[in-house]
């Protein structure tokens, strides 16, 4: 979990960067985005970094994915859930100190790797093109973002990743055994992983906020 | 002070098992959680019922004996053991709800008692040191650091009781494990043993079935000792160096 997740997040940043080029315009950002495909040409063929990125970060999401449901059954199992619920109790049911983050962990995955279909067929193959398909890079970005489910649906899942990289940051440091701190507040990198949620939160947000609301590039 | 305390009752592992509710009046504030659940099982006594099963030894908080979840927390509402929790703790006509630790690894074997041998085969698998001992050495013939002696001892003050686990979402004994871990591989007598240890320890953990960690924190906030969470990061160090030096 903690390998393919830091992995992941690794993908995130290069790509906020790239999203970010949008700020500097229609012609900054395609071409961004063309150099991407012809990076390393002539020693890398056509599109072949970005084909290795995508077989690297498939590898990293089965693995997660696999790992996740392999957690979470035998972790269901060893709770000894009593007809459906632990304890019967009703107080107390959110635990003494646990997050919102921690409790939406895996279904907070699940909505992710949801968005990210959509996020593909959407901005990737551009399958799903509200306000008009387009070759360019930077106007599936703008007609996209002119519509405000759209612009709805990607605050949603970057909020979720927020959350889930808030927890799950800290967490695979933890698995890495780099935690040092009896309290995990005191932590180093659970400092670390609420700076890593809030930028790559605030990161992806900010072009569809500002091309939804001030209209960026026109 | 008058209470109601709902509580578990289960005649043996196959029962299924339900939570009935009892009235328990002049509570005397200064009464343990215990000595309220005996003056409750001296009522059900005197009216023919069959008394509540709860484990308890010492009652000085230093066995490990006891531990039920109250009101969904291991220990209840205070960081210390089911033993040492006074039912000052509690309002004045409070309904607690009172449970036997739930786990998988931890069946239950009547009303709030639980099977815990799972963690004495934990321990069995590699929590000891097999160099013989003898007569005690001089205090200063093998130096340790104070921040190690220090963290050895925080960490070894582990009693056993399972509140980890049943605090745990996950029913994961990492912490009970990663106590032992710590306490024996931050001192010289540990070291030879070290990476046996904490793989045949953690084999054994998961062979119980106990769940897998996922760094909640929830055992460490539920220990009535006060283990903290990075002795779980300490093993996972551990374990990774033994891996890395191919242990397994």
């Amino acid at each position: 979990m903690a390998v393919s997740g830091l992995i992941m997040v690794g993908y995130l940043i290069l790509h906020m960067y790239g999203n970010l080029r949008a700020f500097e315009g229609p012609d900054a950002f395609d071409e961004y985005a063309h150099h991407l495909r012809t990076f390393g040409e002539p020693m890398l063929p056509h599109e072949g970094l970005l084909w290795f990125v995508r077989v690297v970060l498939l590898a990293a999401v089965l693995v997660h994915a696999y790992a996740a449901i392999t957690l979470w059954r035998r972790n269901k199992k060893a709770a000894g859930y009593v007809g459906g619920k632990r304890y019967q109790t009703k107080q107390n049911r959110t635990g003494i100190q646990r997050s919102y983050a921690s409790f939406t962990m895996r279904w907070g995955g699940v909505t992710i790797a949801l968005f990210i279909v959509f996020h593909i067929l959407n901005l990737t193959t551009n399958d799903i093109h509200p306000g008009g398909a387009s070759d360019s890079p930077y106007l599936k970005l703008h007609h996209s973002f002119e519509h405000f489910w759209v612009l709805a649906a990607y605050t949603v899942a970057m909020l979720a990743v927020g959350f889930h990289l808030w927890h799950g940051f800290w967490s695979a440091f933890t698995t890495l055994g780099q935690n040092y701190s009896a309290k995990r507040r005191d932590s180093f990198w659970n400092s670390a992983a609420i700076l890593v949620s809030v930028v790559i939160t605030a990161g992806f947000l900010a072009p569809p906020f500002a091309i939804y609301f001030f209209g960026l590039g026109g | 002070m008058n209470i109601t305390v709902r509580v578990w009752r289960q005649k043996n592992a196959d029962d299924k098992g339900r939570m009935v509710t009892y009235g328990v009046e002049n509570v005397s504030e200064h009464m343990s959680f215990l000595e309220m659940l005996d003056v409750l099982n001296e009522q059900l006594t005197l009216s023919g019922d069959d008394p509540i099963a709860f484990d308890h030894d010492c009652r000085e908080g230093i066995c490990g004996m006891c531990g039920v979840v109250i009101n969904g927390i291991a220990h209840g509402p205070e960081v210390t053991t089911t033993c040492q929790l006074h039912m000052r703790s509690f309002e004045d006509g409070a309904v607690i709800d009172v449970e036997p630790w739930r786990a998988g690894a931890f069946p239950v074997v009547k009303d709030l008692v639980v099977d815990r041998s799972a963690f004495d085969r934990i321990i069995q698998a590699g929590g000891y040191i097999s160099a013989p001992t003898g007569s005690a050495p001089d205090a200063h013939a093998v130096p340790v650091p104070k921040d190690d002696a220090d963290h050895a001892f925080d960490a070894a003050t582990c009693i056993g009781c399972g509140a980890c686990v049943a605090a745990c979402p996950n029913g994961s004994a990492m912490l009970f494990t990663s106590a032992k871990i710590t306490h024996l591989g931050l001192l010289p007598q540990g070291q030879p043993e070290r990476e046996s240890r904490v793989i045949g320890m953690v084999e054994q953990h998961d062979h119980e079935g106990f769940g897998g960690c996922t760094n909640i924190g929830e055992c460490t906030s539920a220990c009535p000792k006060g283990i903290p969470l990075d002795t779980i990061a300490q093993l996972n160090r551990d374990l990774l160096g033994a891996l890395a030096h191919g242990k397994a």
